[in-house]
C-alpha cells in the first residue's frame, strides 16, 4: 500500500473489477447456450405486433418456430406476401400457402335496423349490458353496439359505424381471435376470405316474429335454400346455415331473393360505409 | 330493552313499504293469454307434456320435472295451448315457453286433485307430494323446495328457520302473507318439520312489521315448538346466511349449504303454499305479488296467476305515470331490470317495482377513491373494491381464487354505499356470467 488513498482505492477496486470481469467471461464461455443467429434476423423481419393469430405466444416464439421448421412463414397473417417471401428466401424454405382469414360479424342489425325496447344506462360495455335484461335490445341475439370488440382489437382493425355496428377492415384484421372472445353475444366468427356468402343473423325466431324485432333478420323463408345448390344452405333452428365445406358451390344468386337482406355476398369489407359517413367525408 | 338480533355490516336503504303494506291482497283477473316458460326455477328446464291445440284446465301439469333439480309447471288458467315457442324471459334470455290462450267462458275452477292428508304421508314421501305441486322457493332464487327438504343424510338438521324478514325495500308480499294466511304458515311449518324429522322452528321477522308479529303471536298454536324472533331492520337480513347468523349465531362455511351447520331456511310464502297443497290440492299456480313504486298509478298487492304478461299487470294497475323510468322484477336491491313488457310474471317474482324518475337517480360513474365504504357494507366481509378493479381488468379467475367471488351473493350493498356510483354488483354479475361462459367452452 502506498498510503495515497486515491491510488489505493483505484488499485483495490480495479483488481476487484478485473477479477469479476474475468469470472463473468469464464462463465459466459462455460455455460454458453448456442442460439441460432437467424432467429434474431427473422424476428427483425416480422411485424412485431405480438397478436397471437399464428397460435404462438408472440413474434419471437414464431421466429423460433419458423427457424426450427415447425411453422411456415405464411402462418403469420399480419405480413404481406412480399414480407413472407423475404422471410422464406432468407431461410431458404417454402413460404407455404397463406390462408387469409378475417373476423366476420354475424349480425347486421344496427340501431337503424333493430328495435330497441328500452334504454340501457350504466357501465358502458357490452358484457355489462348483456347482464341486465339482455341489454334492452329487442333481438336477444343481436349486437349491443357498445364496442367491446373495438376495445379488444389491438390492431385498430375494428371501428364502430354510424349504426353502432362494428366494421372489420379486412386489410388490418389478422384473425387473432380477440374480438371473438370479447363479444358476449358470440357474434364474431373467423372465416377464410374466400367465404363470401355470409348469413348476418343469429335470430332463431321465425317469420314476422323475427322481422318485428329487426328489419334485416333471417325470417326462415327458405328462398336462399331454394336458390342455391342442394346442401349448400340448410335451415337449422329457423336460421339459414351455410355449409362451408361446399364453399366452391356458393353463388351470389343465393342472396337475390332474400326479402330482408340477412344473407349477403361480401367482397372485402363486410359493411359498406353508410351514406351518413360518406356525407361526413364530403364535408 | 333487549337489543334485537342481527348480523354485522349491511345497509339501511329507505323502506318505502308504506305504499302497499296496508293493502289487502286482491285477486287479479285472468288475462287473455298466459305464457309459461319451461324454466321458472333453478336447475334443468321442465319437459313439456302438452302439444299445440291441447285443452288444459287450471292446475293441470303441463310440464314435468326433468332430472333431480327441476320443478313441474302447472297451467295457471284453463284454455288451449296456442304454441310452444321462444319467448322473452325476465332473465333477458329467450326460452321455450308454453303459450295458452285463456278460455274466457271457463269458470276457472281448479281441476280437482286428490291429495292425501299430510298426517298420513310418510316423512320421506312428503317431498314427493311437494314436488308434484311444483313448489319452489318464493324468496327469489326459485330453488325447488322438494330438493331443499331432502338435505344430505350426513348433515342432520336441528332447526327450521322461517324467513319472514322481507328486507328488500318496497316489497310487502310476505308481510301480507303473514297477515292474511297465518294459519297456512303454521300448517306449512308442521309439514316441513315432519319432512325434516325435527320439532323446532323459528320465524324471523324484521321489527318494522309489528302487525305481522302480533298476528303470528296471536295465531300461534300451543302444541307447536315455534318461536317468533324479532330482528333488526337491516338489509340483507333476509339473506339465508345473514338470517342464520342472526338467529343461531352460526356461520355457513364458504361454498357450503346451511345444512352443514344444521339449519334449514324456508321462505314464509313458500311455507304457506306447502300447506295449501295439502289443504286444497292447489299446486303452485299463483302467489301474492306486490305491484309498487311511484311509477305506477294504482299500486297494490295482487294474487296474480303465473304467466300473466307484465303489460297486462301494468294496464290493470292503472298504467304507468308520466315519469315512470324503470321496471324491476323483485326488490330494488337485487331485482332484475326489465326491458320488455311481454315478459311473464313467474314463480320467483315477489314484486313488480315501477320506479319513477325521482326514485332512480342516475349519476355518472366516477373513479374509485378507496374510501372503504363497500368493505364496511359487505355482509360477508369481502373486498368489493378489489373485486371491482379485477372485474374491470377482466381478471375473472383471480376474482374467484383471491377475492372469493363465489361467496358474493350479489346483495348490492356495495353498489348502494359507493360514493363514486360504481355499479359493483353489476360488475360481479358480469364476472359470474363470463366465468360460466369460460367453464362451458
Amino acid at each position: 500500500m502506498t498510503g495515497n488513498p486515491i491510488f489505493d482505492s483505484a488499485l483495490v477496486l480495479g483488481s476487484v473489477g478485473l477479477f469479476f470481469g474475468f469470472l463473468i467471461a469464464m462463465v459466459n464461455k462455460k455455460f454458453q447456450v448456442w442460439e441460432d443467429p437467424r432467429i434474431d434476423d427473422v424476428e427483425e423481419l416480422l411485424p412485431s405486433t405480438n397478436c397471437g393469430a399464428c397460435g404462438q405466444p408472440g413474434c419471437r416464439a414464431f421466429a423460433e418456430a419458423v427457424v426450427a421448421g415447425s411453422e411456415q412463414p405464411s402462418s403469420c397473417t399480419v405480413m404481406g406476401a412480399e414480407d413472407v417471401a423475404d422471410v422464406a428466401s432468407y431461410l431458404g424454405v417454402d413460404a407455404g400457402e397463406s390462408n387469409k382469414r378475417v373476423a366476420r360479424l354475424l349480425c347486421a342489425g344496427g340501431k337503424s335496423q333493430a328495435v330497441q325496447f328500452s334504454d340501457y344506462s350504466g357501465l358502458d360495455t357490452c358484457k355489462a349490458a348483456a347482464a341486465v335484461a339482455g341489454g334492452g335490445k329487442g333481438c336477444n341475439w343481436g349486437c349491443l353496439g357498445l364496442a367491446d370488440c373495438e376495445d379488444s382489437c389491438d390492431l385498430d382493425a375494428i371501428y364502430m359505424n354510424d349504426d353502432d355496428l362494428p366494421v372489420v377492415i379486412p386489410e388490418l384484421c389478422t384473425a387473432c381471435n380477440d374480438c371473438v372472445e370479447a363479444c358476449p353475444k358470440d357474434l364474431f366468427e373467423l372465416m377464410p376470405i374466400e367465404q363470401k356468402l355470409i348469413v348476418q343473423c343469429k335470430n332463431l325466431l321465425k317469420g314476422d316474429a323475427a322481422e318485428d324485432l329487426c328489419s334485416v333478420a333471417c325470417n326462415t323463408c327458405n328462398r336462399c335454400v331454394a336458390d342455391s345448390e342442394s346442401g349448400v344452405i340448410e335451415m337449422i333452428n329457423n336460421l339459414a346455415v351455410i355449409n362451408y365445406e361446399m364453399n366452391e358451390l356458393t353463388d351470389p344468386k343465393a342472396i337475390s331473393r332474400c326479402p330482408t337482406g340477412a344473407i349477403v355476398w361480401v367482397e372485402g369489407q363486410q359493411f359498406k360505409e353508410s351514406s351518413m359517413e360518406l356525407e361526413k367525408k364530403a364535408v | 330493552m333487549k337489543s334485537l338480533l342481527s348480523f354485522k355490516h349491511g345497509v339501511h336503504p329507505p323502506e318505502n313499504k308504506e305504499i302497499t303494506s296496508g293493502m289487502k291482497s286482491r285477486r287479479f283477473p285472468f288475462p287473455k293469454e298466459i305464457i309459461l316458460p319451461l324454466s321458472q326455477h333453478i336447475g334443468t328446464p321442465a319437459k313439456a307434456l302438452v302439444k299445440v291445440g291441447d285443452r288444459v284446465e287450471r292446475g293441470d301439469v303441463i310440464a314435468a320435472a326433468e332430472g333431480f333439480i327441476s320443478s313441474a309447471v302447472h297451467a295457471t288458467a284453463a284454455g288451449t295451448v296456442k304454441s310452444i315457442e321462444l319467448w322473452p324471459h325476465p332473465s333477458g334470455a329467450m326460452v321455450p315457453s308454453i303459450r295458452i290462450t285463456v278460455d274466457p267462458n271457463s269458470t276457472q275452477m281448479q281441476r280437482p286433485r286428490i291429495v292425501p292428508r299430510w298426517q298420513d304421508v310418510k316423512e320421506e314421501d312428503l317431498s314427493k307430494e311437494i314436488a308434484k305441486a311444483g313448489i319452489v322457493g318464493l324468496g327469489g332464487a326459485a330453488f325447488p323446495s322438494h330438493v331443499k327438504l331432502c338435505p344430505p343424510k350426513d348433515q342432520p338438521i336441528e332447526l327450521l328457520i322461517i324467513n319472514a324478514c322481507e328486507c328488500e325495500p318496497y316489497l310487502t308480499s310476505d308481510h301480507r302473507t303473514m297477515l292474511e294466511q297465518p294459519h297456512d304458515v303454521y300448517e306449512g311449518i308442521r309439514i316441513e318439520l315432519k319432512a325434516l324429522g325435527i320439532s323446532r322452528a323459528v320465524i324471523g321477522i324484521e321489527c318494522n312489521k309489528p302487525d305481522a308479529i302480533e298476528m303470528m303471536e296471536k295465531t300461534k298454536p300451543d302444541d307447536l315448538d315455534v318461536e317468533i324472533q324479532t330482528l333488526q331492520v337491516k338489509y340483507p337480513q333476509g339473506a339465508e346466511k345473514m338470517l342464520i347468523k342472526a338467529v343461531m349465531d352460526r356461520e355457513v362455511p364458504s361454498g357450503g349449504l346451511p345444512s352443514a351447520i344444521g339449519a334449514m331456511v324456508q321462505n314464509v310464502a313458500t311455507t304457506a303454499n306447502v300447506a295449501r297443497v295439502f289443504k286444497t290440492g292447489q299446486p303452485l299456480i299463483e302467489r301474492i305479488i306486490t305491484v309498487t313504486g311511484r311509477g305506477i298509478r294504482k299500486p297494490g298487492n295482487w294474487v296474480i296467476p303465473f304467466g300473466t304478461k307484465l303489460r297486462d299487470v301494468i294496464e290493470h294497475c292503472g298504467g304507468l305515470t308520466e315519469d315512470a323510468e324503470e321496471i324491476v322484477f323483485g326488490g330494488p336491491m337485487m331485482g332484475q331490470g326489465q326491458a320488455n313488457l311481454d315478459v311473464p310474471i313467474l314463480k320467483a317474482n315477489g314484486g313488480i317495482l315501477i320506479l319513477s324518475k325521482d326514485e332512480c337517480k342516475r349519476q355518472d360513474i366516477m373513479p374509485c377513491i378507496r374510501c372503504g365504504k363497500c368493505l364496511d357494507a359487505c355482509p360477508i366481509f369481502l373486498n368489493p373494491q378489489l373485486m371491482g378493479a379485477m372485474a374491470k381488468a377482466e381478471r375473472y379467475e383471480e376474482m374467484v381464487e383471491e377475492a372469493h367471488l363465489n361467496d358474493c351473493m350479489l346483495c348490492g350493498c356495495c353498489s348502494y354505499v359507493c360514493p363514486s356510483n360504481i355499479p359493483l354488483s353489476q360488475l360481479f354479475i358480469m364476472s359470474k356470467t363470463q366465468l360460466r361462459k369460460l367453464a362451458a367452452s
